[in-house]
């Protein structure tokens, strides 16, 4: 492979990960959602359907997250200093939230049994997993924006104040908005899939009228994204709206999300699951396409922040070696545990 | 697509001031970080070994004793794990969150082992899933495999890992331009410091030396408050199998990694030391206070020679002093110096015990009715872990003031945030609260093991560690 294409081959690595994480751990954290919201007769079974559906798999759905750290900053080590420097405080708080999480999730399930316990670790990982998602998008929203982009030369001057440069470029309307979309999209994924993996017809209904209610949620959360973005995300709005690309993506996603609808109102469990992912797949991949080349708009694209080619190729190996490791074991992983595996 | 706009990148390790406090609190916040991971890091490499090792004895023999135990290490991987693993993401973010300019400067480089260790721990991750909730869908072969797969994987990450702090006490595999970046990276050479294999072999052996100790140490206390049963003898002879070698090796890794310092790092080994002279023949010391004012170390208990002989296997050899460095090149020299003394004095009481648990078992006799010995092993239960952490304040504030030996300052590496005793305090209560808490758990397993196996009926006892599942 030719030098110049290398850097752009790791940046669709990076969004093939990232896609991955957010259809598997993504989805983890709406299970948590629906932890929190746990209600009516069968509070208690829902949580049980969260618990069972997450507990095999949700640290081997995390590496993705770790992939993408990795990935980014071998392949682009500029971008990854750049963000981290100006995201310092929501990236803080999104690992604060990543570790809540985790540990509240095992200490649950391999803590003491007594229900003040149970509750207590129950209602940490319900809210770390309800933090967790909104900075996430947050941090998401901010890089999208061209905000963090932007600071970059505020950061080297030093001349800007705390909040100009570390609080402002994440709260603001825009950020904001994607982090809610985001919580609402995997709620909304994890609300689905959840209908496949509830065993009693009761909690399955459950399951749909949840899941309905966070299309409607996520559909809400995407307008307020577009109105907030006309302001905060100028450069992003411009690239979808005006590129023939960019509106057959947007075409696609509000397909996605009818076909969901009314896989869920007619009850097609399976093709439901299918229309879900697809939604929240084209969402990230409509940022890749608004965003691209840059990795941190306006002021880092893939070749600016790209690693020297013998490292990149050095990593292209890595990554393909790791690939074929990696797809058969995590296949084996979800099969033997989907809700229709055998029991010896 | 969007507007190009060709802009200015983020500068390349560019020097700038720092505030000391923010230095300092940024790497405080490193060390908890790190020192907090460590123990599960260690844990999550040894424990998987020995509840595979237990599980396949157990299937070998179709001894119920040995599944309990196998069953029982599972459920205390499990909780140790999900801890390391998120404390591991923390890291992650944090060597650009604390160190942005570190990785600028070196992701090129070092950015490949922790690509592999990602993968490492992706399969780690994995068939843990599959130990863990597959006893009852898959096959006693394919759980034993997955098993050794966590095992194997758990160990491969700490390889890259260390790779990558070899690196910064090495650096290889690049040149230096004029405005002092790096050029001609080969990341293959880098993943071959001078340091590396001295320090991987060392850590490997002190993951399985202060696992298998801790938890020998663990049955041994059981064994002595009252509990007999064969479970606790199955427990014991495992985790001794797995810890009483390597910690029996460790002082023979140690001394490799002592020679590679002397090579490599003389003003590391000067610190450890407290050698503030070059000298001919220079001795070991054994305690002692390295005051930096007077350029002194003094109260040493001094052996002659010794260290000429221990660093270079020379009692003649010359052995550089601090005094040989000017003053800012030299690590803070008192801390280096008793954490190199505490490594080094409980390493070797815990070797001592390992050689002693070993001589009983070669004699035939069994460890369990030996007191003395479980007395023993009950005292150094937590000396792996204590040596472990001494050991990493070694290696990484022996390496002060540089974050990469000789070539990035840990002060210009720093990410330029202010404030960063903020976060420092964040990550510091939170690792305390969540240490406490595993601390509970683990001691709560415990408990019910021991009640379990005081009520020694190995029926009842089954029925109770069959309903924890």
């Amino acid at each position: 492979m030719d030098a110049a294409s290398l850097p752009l081959v790791h940046a669709m690595v990076i969004a093939i990960a990232l896609n991955a994480y957010v259809l598997t751990g993504g989805a983890d954290f709406g299970g948590g959602v629906w932890d929190l919201l746990a209600s009516g007769p069968r509070r208690e079974q829902q949580r049980e359907t969260v618990a069972k559906a997450i507990g095999p798999i949700w640290e081997a759905n995390h590496v993705w997250l770790i992939l993408v750290v990795v990935v980014l900053f071998t392949a682009f080590p500029p971008a990854f200093a750049a963000i981290s420097i100006v995201l310092h405080v929501p990236l803080t708080l999104l690992l604060l939230g990543i570790v809540l999480r985790g540990a509240a999730f095992v200490f649950r399930s391999y803590g003491s049994p007594a229900d003040a316990a149970q509750r207590r670790w129950g209602r940490v990982f319900a809210i770390a997993s309800v933090v967790t998602p909104v900075f996430l998008g947050i941090c998401v929203g901010a890089i999208v924006s061209g905000a963090v982009g932007e600071r970059l030369a505020l950061v080297r001057s030093g001349a800007a104040g705390f909040a100009a440069v570390y609080v402002r470029p994440w709260l603001a309307p825009f950020p904001l908005a994607v982090g809610a979309l985001t919580l609402a999209l995997f709620a909304f994924l994890a609300a689905v899939y959840l209908t496949l993996e509830a065993k009693d017809a009761e909690v399955r209904e459950d399951f749909r009228r949840r899941a309905l209610a966070a299309a409607a949620v996520a559909a809400v959360t995407a307008l307020l994204g577009v109105v907030a973005g006309r302001w905060g995300a100028p450069r992003l709005q411009a690239a979808l709206l005006s590129s023939a690309g960019g509106i057959l993506l947007l075409l696609a996603a509000a397909l996605a999300l009818a076909t969901a609808a009314w896989c869920l109102w007619t009850r097609r469990w399976a093709l439901a699951r299918v229309a879900a992912a697809a939604l929240v797949s084209l969402v990230l991949w409509g940022w890749v396409y608004a965003q691209n080349p840059m990795l941190v708009p306006p002021a880092l694209d893939v070749h600016q922040a790209a690693s020297p080619p013998a490292t990149l190729r050095l990593l292209l190996w890595a990554l393909i070696g790791g690939a074929v490791i990696l797809a058969p074991s995590l296949l084996y992983l979800y099969r033997l545990f989907s809700p229709t595996a055998p029991r010896r | 697509m969007l507007a190009r706009r060709t802009t200015t990148s983020v500068p390349r390790a560019v020097r700038t001031t720092t505030p000391v406090d923010d230095l300092l609190a940024a790497r405080t916040q490193m060390a908890v970080s790190l020192g907090f991971h460590i123990v599960f890091a260690e844990i999550g490499i040894a424990l998987p070994l020995m509840m595979v090792v237990a599980e396949w004895r157990g299937r070998r023999s179709n001894d119920p004793e040995l599944l309990a135990l196998a069953r029982r290490w599972a459920r205390g991987t499990a909780i140790l794990f999900a801890v390391g693993a998120v404390s591991g993401t923390v890291l992650s973010f944090e060597l650009g969150l604390l160190w942005p300019r570190f990785m600028e400067f070196a992701g090129p480089l070092i950015g490949l082992p922790f690509s592999l260790e990602g993968f490492a721990f992706f399969t780690e991750a994995i068939f843990l899933g599959v130990y863990l909730y597959g006893w009852d869908r898959v096959s006693p072969r394919m759980h034993i495999a997955a098993g050794v797969v966590v095992a194997l994987s758990g160990a491969a990450s700490a390889v890259f890992v260390v790779m990558v702090n070899a690196w910064m006490n090495g650096p290889v595999g690049y040149e230096l331009a004029a405005d002092g970046t790096l050029i001609g990276v080969d990341p293959i050479a880098a993943m071959g410091s001078p340091t590396a294999f001295a320090q991987i072999v060392h850590q490997l052996l002190a993951a399985y030396a202060a696992t298998g100790l801790a938890v020998a140490g663990i049955h041994a206390l059981l064994m002595l408050r009252g509990a007999k049963a064969a479970f606790h003898r199955h427990a014991l002879s495992t985790a001794l199998l797995i810890g009483a070698p390597a910690a029996v090796l460790l002082p023979v890794s140690g001394d490799l990694n002592a020679r590679v310092v002397a090579r490599t790092q003389p003003v590391k080994l000067a610190a450890m030391e407290g050698q503030w002279e070059t000298e001919r023949g220079a001795p070991l010391r054994i305690g002692g206070w390295p005051d930096e004012s007077t350029e002194t170390t003094r109260w040493a208990l001094e052996i002659p020679n010794a260290l000429s002989l221990l660093a270079f296997h020379d009692p003649q050899a010359t052995v550089r002093g601090l005094k040989e460095f000017p003053r800012d090149e030299r690590p803070p020299v008192a801390i280096v110096h008793f954490a190199f003394q505490v490594m080094v004095g409980l390493g070797t009481i815990a070797a001592l015990v390992s050689l002693w648990a070993g001589w009983v078992a070669w004699r035939r006799r069994d460890l369990t009715g030996n007191r003395r010995l479980l007395q023993a092993l009950a005292l150094v239960t937590p000396f792996g872990f204590i040596a472990t952490e001494a050991g990493w304040v070694v290696t990484e504030v022996g390496r002060q003031p540089w974050v990469v030996q000789g070539l990035l300052r840990t002060s210009d590496a720093v990410t330029p945030m202010p404030g960063l005793v903020v976060p420092m305090l964040l990550f510091t209560v939170l690792y305390i609260g969540l240490g406490a808490v595993v601390v509970v758990l683990i001691a709560a397993m415990v408990r019910e093991t021991r009640d379990a196996t005081r009520m020694a009926g190995t029926a009842e006892h089954r029925a109770v560690s069959a309903s924890a599942q």
